[in-house]
């Protein structure tokens, strides 16, 4: 049996409707909100700003905290415990290491620049929504950036490759599944995140990254109007 | 071929094409990778001559040598005084810039800066790990009595002042309150009037909310002759406001 459409019937190259918005969080120094399907993220930038235990100051640059959280009530199976865990911790990690390659902290010795992520629902893709969020949090923070970050998932669902996957495609039960969340960065045409849940060919995984550029070349566009919507000049 | 694919005062995020071409040369904010420039944070395109630079919108607050600032004082030591100054690093007031009165040794410095007190201050160097000195020699610069302090966005501080003050002697004007901005995105405003000195701060903000409108002289001069009655001198005709 292979998987010929896709359950909510979007096309396999199309994402879920998606809506940003800048300066959410007024005193922030920087926020946004980042909402792909029933995903939504919040992130919330302070700083940059003094670093304490001291130990983990950096005199050389500044240094990026990230923060992913999962709010009680916005699984939609259990109620997520709340606090951190294993997974939270790990995306935290990784959402971390897919923002710190454009973010220039140089000016910043021995100081920190904090990202709160915070997500109210979720629905699959919730890495990649906050890596979406965060990224333009910390553009509206007046940090030095070389570009954004854009994320998205692609997976395999059976035998066929599928843009930002939903819950119920990353539950496929007939055949095989993989979600590689992917982040890049659009103009400079780099990659900051990959993972793998699942197997793939090697082919594929080829395949997967075309799908994975064209899909965030289009979040940019939402991301980089979001960001001009809340500086426009009246 | 250079082609410039942005306009001046255009609103543009990290990453976006601004030249492509070796005509233009990258500026404050902007990077060349390969033969175009792109933006390296966001930003009001500038246009200078040939370089191309970025004004910034947003971001907190950086010591900047020269910057007159309000400060607290948040610890007092042996040699001075521990300024926090609204931006990531904490400044250091040394005893020999804080008065030219003499101190003797072993004295208690807080006869004359205890813990809590504003002061405006301007900074002398900062270095290159960000320790910042400050002096209080030079006009205007003491500690603030009394009065309240206003966090405003820094990058609209210049809008709060205006050309050559206008904007913020209009204000003083209007309300009779003392006011002293400082670099670092604090407001120093004390009334006579309790009503005036809530005014005064009413229009710090609608000041910060709307410095991107254009026509913002006028218009602060319209709300503040209609929140105070009175009418008040052209400051704005003899001062136009750009942008």
């Amino acid at each position: 049996m292979s998987y010929k459409k896709r359950i909510d019937n979007r096309s396999f190259d199309e994402m879920r409707k998606i809506e940003a918005k800048v300066g959410v969080i007024k005193r922030a120094d920087g926020s946004a909100s980042f909402k792909i399907g029933n995903t939504w993220a919040y992130a919330a930038v302070y700083g940059p700003r003094n670093l304490y235990p001291k130990f983990l100051q950096n005199p050389e640059k500044g240094i990026l905290r990230c923060n992913y959280n999962m709010l009680p009530f916005s699984s939609s199976s259990d109620r997520v415990r709340p606090g951190g865990s294993r997974r939270s911790k790990e995306i935290s990690m990784v959402t971390e290491k897919a923002l710190s390659p454009v973010l220039n902290l140089d000016d910043f010795p021995n100081a920190v620049v904090d990202v709160f992520i915070e997500l109210p629902q979720t629905e699959a893709g919730s890495r990649c929504a906050g890596i979406c969020a965060a990224s333009m949090a910390l553009a509206d923070a007046g940090l030095d950036m070389k570009d954004l970050v854009c994320a998205v998932s692609v997976g395999r669902v059976d035998d066929k490759l599928a843009v930002d996957l939903d819950y119920s495609e990353e539950a496929y039960e007939d055949g095989p599944v993989a979600d590689i969340p992917v982040a890049m960065l659009p103009n400079l045409g780099k990659i900051s995140l990959l993972q793998m849940d699942g197997l793939v060919k090697k082919e594929q995984l080829q395949e997967v990254l075309d799908k994975a550029k064209k899909a965030c070349a289009e979040i940019y566009k939402i991301q980089k109007q979001a960001l001009k919507e809340k500086y426009r000049v009246v | 071929m250079t082609k410039l694919l942005v306009n001046e005062k255009d609103v543009v995020v990290p990453g976006e094409l601004l030249v492509e071409g070796m005509d233009y040369l990258p500026g404050f904010g902007t990077y060349r990778e390969g033969d175009n420039i792109y933006s390296g944070r966001l930003g009001l395109v500038t246009l200078d001559g040939r370089t191309i630079k970025l004004l910034k919108l947003s971001g907190r607050y950086s010591p900047k040598r020269n910057d007159t600032i309000i400060c607290k004082v948040v610890d007092v030591n042996f040699s001075g005084w521990r300024l926090e100054t609204n931006s990531p690093y904490s400044a250091m007031l040394s005893m020999k810039d804080a008065t030219s009165e003499f101190i003797a040794r072993g004295a208690d410095l807080t006869q004359y800066y205890k813990i809590g007190d504003n002061i405006i201050c301007k900074i002398t160097n900062v270095t290159s790990q960000k320790l910042i000195d400050v002096t209080m020699k030079g006009p205007g610069l003491r500690k603030l009595m009394g009065g309240r302090i206003v966090p405003i966005n820094t990058n609209k501080v210049p809008r709060v002042i205006g050309k050559q003050g206008s904007m913020v002697s209009m204000i003083k004007q209007a309300t009779n309150a003392r006011i002293m901005v400082g670099q670092n995105g604090l407001v120093w405003i004390q009334g006579d009037i309790p009503a005036m000195e809530l005014l005064a701060v009413r229009t710090i903000q609608k000041i910060e909310d709307e410095a991107h409108v254009s026509g913002l002289t006028d218009r602060i001069k319209e709300f503040l002759e209609k929140e105070t009655g009175t009418t008040l001198g052209g400051t704005s005709n003899v001062v136009q406001e750009t942008n």
